[in-house]
């Protein structure tokens, strides 16, 4: 079990630094957004485990070869006969820790799960004193904005998707269907519960340079994911040009002249550059490079599971 | 029929338009006139009116001044606070970290989200 521990702590190490960070630099992401959000959740999801577990066993090492009867013994030992065997301190730490770390995380999901619904509830009831409903667009509000947006709020009952007086007037038909169908997405794919969890992770980890990383990856692969299911029904250009539009517009109306080309500006303009780029001139990942991915990500998850509970 | 959320709607209208705070009778009364942006229609019940209130008062959109009877009925912020407190929430620029909202073009950057507080004067 011992070197189980230790693989899964390289694994923890790998997975924390700079596997992400690899990621968050590679060019491919953009040509297969969807397969991307895959890997991302596995590399989250298998950093947690191996994290936890590597601390778990290395705690379990003295009771026993494998993980479930070694917490057998464990609770043997000091729950039934109350006899704890002389354990070195390192296990015992290591075991707490592991504990701690575990129900940290599960709290932390709680709590932005509880944060979020409030915020959205809240933000529910302003939308609805302040925003007409649209009539031809079934759950769809209009809010007397001249700023640019469109956005979707989830909800339990059913979803609502706002647009401003600002955007209708700023896109055509085209470009407005387009960003319609990209808000779509983004609800019947339920991108909220991805980005909630990544939220969470943020929360959990909030010195991991990697969870700030990786939250933003997520959100802008979201994007990108959205995009692409909008092009299955307009024209790449009335999206691109929508992209453009938008970002532009709202870049104008909030940014004094002073600082509209200071550099904050420039890094939220390379995120939309992207997308518009990729819609431009991208070409998508091959069939065998997604699918290399794929078989990728369940490895990732499948190893620290495997070392876990039969290393 | 109108539902309870455009009646919510109409009575915060009248109310953010009103100089003084209003009593539910009143508000029946500009409600029927075709106050608060809806057409004129025959009158609610009064208790039509008090239920709107009162979720509205546990919204905290409405505050009610119990000093005199009948109960008078006040906004509690201004509509263009609120329609602040909604930009900085879209925005992204709220000061409470979340991202509640998927939004077309992306979230506010930090640095943004400052310079746009500094603007709103919030």
């Amino acid at each position: 079990m011992l070197t189980a521990s230790v693989l899964l702590g390289l694994l923890a190490i790998a997975l924390a630094w700079p596997v992400p960070l690899a990621l968050a630099r590679a060019a491919w992401p953009a040509r297969a957004p969807a397969t991307a959000l895959v890997l991302w959740q596995a590399i989250a999801l298998a950093g947690g485990l191996s994290m936890i577990g590597a601390l778990l066993t290395f705690g379990l090492v003295p009771f026993g070869e494998r993980i479930v009867p070694a917490s057998a013994a464990l609770v043997r030992n000091v729950a039934v006969t109350g006899v704890t065997p002389a354990v070195p301190v390192w296990h015992v730490i290591a075991l707490c820790a592991g504990l701690l770390l575990g129900a940290h995380l599960v709290f932390n999901l709680v709590l932005t799960v509880v944060r979020i619904d409030r915020q959205r509830r809240r933000h529910r009831e302003l939308v609805e004193l302040l925003s007409s409903p649209i009539p031809d667009l079934p759950h769809s509000r209009l809010i007397d904005l001249q700023l640019p947006v469109a956005y979707c709020l989830p909800g339990s009952a059913h979803s609502v998707t706002v647009f401003s007086a600002g955007l209708l007037e700023l896109l055509d038909a085209d470009q407005l269907a387009a960003v319609i169908e990209h808000e779509r997405a983004h609800l019947s794919q339920r991108h909220y519960l991805v980005l909630l969890a990544f939220d969470a992770w943020h929360t959990s980890l909030p010195w991991f340079p990697i969870a700030n990383t990786s939250q933003r990856e997520v959100g802008m692969l979201i994007e990108m994911v959205a995009d692409d299911h909008a092009r299955a029904t307009v024209d790449d250009a009335s999206l691109s040009s929508a992209i453009d539009l938008v970002a532009a517009a709202s870049a104008d109306q909030r940014m004094p002249p002073a600082e509209s080309l200071g550099s904050t500006h420039g890094a939220r303009s390379t995120d939309t550059a992207a997308r518009v780029d990729r819609i431009r001139h991208g070409n998508r990942l091959g069939t065998a490079g997604r699918a290399t991915v794929l078989a990728g990500s369940f490895a990732l998850v499948a190893v620290p599971t495997v070392l876990l509970f039969a290393g | 029929m109108p539902t309870l959320g455009d009646l919510e709607r109409s009575v915060m209208d009248i109310l953010w338009t009103s100089d003084s705070p209003l009593t539910a009778y009143e508000l029946q009364e500009t409600l029927a006139a075709g106050g608060g942006g809806g057409e004129a229609s025959k009158p609610l019940a009064a208790t039509t009116v008090l239920t709107v209130l009162s979720r509205l008062e546990k919204k905290k959109f409405v505050t009610r001044e119990r000093t005199a009877r009948p109960h008078r009925f006040v906004a509690a912020a201004t509509r263009e606070d609120r329609m602040a407190e909604l930009m900085h929430e879209v925005l992204g620029t709220a000061n409470d970290r979340t991202a509640v909202l998927e939004r077309f073009v992306g979230q506010a950057s930090a640095s943004e989200a400052a310079t746009l507080r500094k603007l709103l004067g919030a």
